[in-house]
């Protein structure tokens, strides 16, 4: 319990100051900043197991988060007939152009020796596969984007539940990460950093402008929920009960009938919002915690120790007969399939996919921020830093607004400078992100909860 | 007839933009290459540093401007350019005494540092969006096209016009200005030899007595002038925006990359490398069959190899394959 003291501290006070926000603001901010903070949590598990664990730099976060967003469309949306009907067979005989392409290129890979005719014959190959898959699927494509563009002109998903997608988006992002890791695991750690950045771009820039998949930067709204909706809640009698039950201190103040109902109709509205979010926060707090577990036994086990030993001497380790190449590359796709769990998750919280709304700051650095800040190797550390990072990255505005109104005290309300830094307000957040990495890394560079191992 | 209009559209389209474009990459990826060879370490806070100095350029460009100050036929920013260039390096040697100093005095591993570099990306960032907001500026003023596709044509008498763009021009002339002396600097005199010689080897530079602070300090002077003189060629040929300088960093590693990161003269060549390869799979070529083939033959699409959305994945194609197949860079950097 003691040895434990100072997580539990700084949860506590992370906790309070979500409560404070929730009697300050409103509860509905509070549990919207509570729910993201959650899904960040998320993220910075899986880079923590990448960072912390083994040692991997990993840029690309952004691009995993947006392939589990993408699980969550294909699977949620209902399939477009038409646009199937239009255009399926050709993306399909695509599709198995694709993988024949792949299954001949590692034909020629296995059966001739490395050589340079090996490469050209490897490239001969990739590029007429990718003339004839054009060819293949150019008017497959027109015609799928065709079909009622305004609703849809996408092939849409598989009308499953949205749940699915959670699950879908960890294996898509984790196939992801297997290529990569094929590909870039091999370069020292900040090279790794620029290739899985520019990848990460690459994917954005596909999710983007494939409209037949994705419907592009056009964005899929109105996927479906796994919580209530609002608007039923509202007339449904348990509710409307329970609310009145919850409130009754407040509504037996009120005498006249009429406006009680009125002040009960606000408490229903209000209170719908915050039901709903509720259940979200109960799913993606079993998601949390089921995923805490793992990575807790995992760092305890003997896999999470021979994970150190490659980490802090990567030849000694490989010297013990342990098989780094195989261990990075492992733990690059586990990493990569916990953060697509959190992009699948941020879609289904946000009940829709704007692909415009990837940018690196928001969803690679700053999540990277997260586990510097939080403590990188220390999984209740990593959980920590998404819980501090994301409430400073939310909160920063009204601090910074305060901050300007104190020092700008002095000066006119009209004073160019003022209303200049007023209408700044949003980049401070910038700024404190930047100084508190900054500060963290020379303060206290094991972050605010550092590692700590102990044999058991 | 036909064929010289051939050539003028590729000229138009693919050589003059390109040449711009790989001149601001080429000093970019200078950057990021010296700081990696001398100080160390990958400096993600390239792109935002390169609009840190473009925003002093546009600030002074502003001033000039406001006190009837001009150059007549060429951009104001010229004249700008050195003043911002002073507080850029002043910039930088704040940062580097405030930040980067402890690390590596502390010889901590590269990748520290290079996450320094992103919280200095991040805190550069909010100040360039503090100062002058996160909008759409465009500072060019004076003569905009040095020949004009209408005069061109009416010159030649082709079908085709070739529009060159005075900035264009200028980008290519203040690059080759600023490189050949650079590399003037680096190879002949003695602070340039001193750098290298730490470059190479850190341990045997010291031993032979060169003085590290030095080096470090002109590093970061040289560093200031090329993200300085760099981001504002870029603005003054397209428009200045962080976002987009902040996205730039991407084709600019690659340049250093692919050019064999610590190798000047390797970054300066993989801007083009970069630049040219962009540009070329990403051109529409319909026009030019157009004029080179028969009418019989004429394509009905746009032969396009790559949309231009795929910007990106050019530079990490090329990225991958020399990291592959040749993973010191096309001219010997340093071993990856």
């Amino acid at each position: 319990m003691r040895k434990n003291l100072n997580v539990i501290a700084a949860y506590s006070i992370m906790m309070g100051l979500i409560i404070l926000v929730g009697i300050f603001q409103s509860w509905n901010i509070a549990l919207s900043i509570f729910n993201l903070c959650l899904i960040s949590a998320v993220m910075t598990m899986g880079a923590n197991i990448q960072w912390g664990y083994a040692g991997l730099i990993n840029f690309g976060i952004m691009g995993y988060t947006a392939l589990g967003g993408l699980a969550a469309v294909l699977i949620s949306v209902n399939p477009v007939q038409e646009a199937w009907s239009a255009g399926g067979l050709n993306i399909l005989f695509s599709l198995f152009l694709i993988i024949g392409m792949v299954l001949a290129v590692r034909y020629v890979l296995k059966k001739y020796d490395k050589s340079k005719t090996r490469t050209y014959i490897i490239a001969a190959i990739i590029i007429l596969g990718i003339i004839i898959i054009r060819f293949v699927s150019e008017p497959g494509i027109e015609a799928i984007e065709e079909v009622n563009p305004a609703k849809t002109g996408f092939l849409g998903g598989f009308g499953l539940p949205i749940i699915f997608s959670w699950i879908v988006g960890a294996l898509f992002a984790g196939g992801l990460a297997f290529v990569i890791g094929k590909v870039a695991l091999g370069l020292r750690a900040d090279y790794l950093a620029i290739a899985t950045l520019l990848i990460s771009e690459i994917v954005i820039a596909i999710i983007k402008h494939e409209d037949w998949l994705t419907r592009g930067v056009k964005n899929v709204i109105g996927l479906k929920r796994p919580a209530p909706y609002e608007v039923n809640l509202q007339q449904t009698d348990w509710f409307i009960n329970l609310v009145e039950k919850f409130n009754s201190g407040k509504l037996s103040l009120i005498s006249d009938f009429a406006e009680r109902q009125a002040a009960l109709n606000q408490f229903v509205i209000e209170g719908s919002s915050v039901f709903v979010k509720l259940c979200y926060s109960g799913l993606f707090l079993i998601v949390v915690i089921i995923l805490l577990i793992l990575t807790q036994k995992a760092l305890y086990s003997p896999w999470g120790r021979m994970m150190r030993a490659i980490r802090d001497n990567e030849e000694a380790a490989n010297a013990m007969g342990k098989n780094v190449v195989k261990q990075h590359l492992l733990i690059f796709v586990l990493g990569s399939a916990i953060v697509g769990i959190a992009g699948a998750m941020l879609v289904t919280q946000d009940g829709l996919f704007t692909p415009g709304s990837y940018r690196p700051m928001r969803y690679t650095f700053l999540i990277w921020v997260m586990v510097i800040v939080g403590g990188s190797g220390n999984n209740f550390g990593a959980i920590l830093g998404g819980f501090v990072v994301w409430f400073l990255w939310i909160e920063s505005a009204p601090i910074g607004l305060y901050l300007v109104n104190l020092t700008t005290a002095g000066l006119d309300d009209t004073h160019f400078l003022k209303v200049h830094l007023i209408e700044s307000v949003p980049y401070f957040r910038f700024l404190m992100m930047g100084a508190g990495l900054l500060l963290i890394m020379r303060y206290r560079p094991k972050g605010i909860l550092p590692e700590k191992i102990e044999i058991k | 007839m036909d064929f010289l209009n051939a050539i003028i559209l590729l000229f138009n389209y693919i050589f003059v933009p390109a040449l711009a474009y790989g001149s601001q990459l080429a000093l970019g990826a200078i950057f990021v290459t010296l700081i990696y060879g001398i100080l160390r370490f990958a400096n993600f806070a390239t792109g935002d540093m390169m609009s840190f100095g473009t925003m002093f350029t546009i600030l002074f460009t502003w001033y000039f401007q406001s006190v009837g100050i001009s150059l007549g036929v060429l951009p104001t920013a010229l004249l700008a350019i050195p003043f911002a260039v002073i507080f850029m390096v002043g910039y930088m040697l704040l940062i580097d005494k405030f930040v980067f100093k402890y690390y590596r005095v502390n010889k901590s591993p590269p990748v520290q540092l290079a996450m320094v570099s992103i919280g200095v990306m991040f805190v550069t960032q909010a100040v360039v969006r503090i100062i002058i907001g996160p909008s759409d500026r465009r500072f060019f003023d004076g003569e905009k096209f040095l020949i004009r596709a209408g005069e061109f044509k009416d010159m030649t008498g082709l079908n085709e016009g070739l529009a060159i763009k005075s900035t264009q021009v200028i980008t290519i002339l203040v690059t080759v200005i600023l490189v050949s002396t650079l590399f003037w600097f680096l190879n002949k005199t003695k602070t340039g030899k001193s750098m290298r010689a730490y470059s190479d080897n850190e341990d045997l530079a010291l031993l032979s007595g060169i003085d590290p602070k030095k080096i470090v300090m002109i590093t970061w002077i040289i560093a200031g002038i090329l993200a300085t003189i760099g981001g504002a060629l870029y603005g003054l040929d397209k428009s200045f925006k962080p976002f987009t300088y902040f996205n730039n960093m991407l084709p600019i590693f690659a340049a250093a990359i692919v050019g064999g990161i610590g190798n000047p003269f390797g970054a300066f060549l993989g801007g083009y490398v970069i630049a040219f390869s962009e540009i070329l799979l990403t051109y529409a070529y319909k026009k030019f069959f157009m004029y080179v083939l028969p009418e019989s033959m004429e394509p009905d699409g746009l032969v396009q190899l790559l949309s231009t959305d795929y910007k990106f994945a050019v530079s990490f194609s090329i990225l991958v394959i020399v990291l592959l197949y040749r993973p010191s860079g096309i001219f010997k950097g340093k071993v990856l």
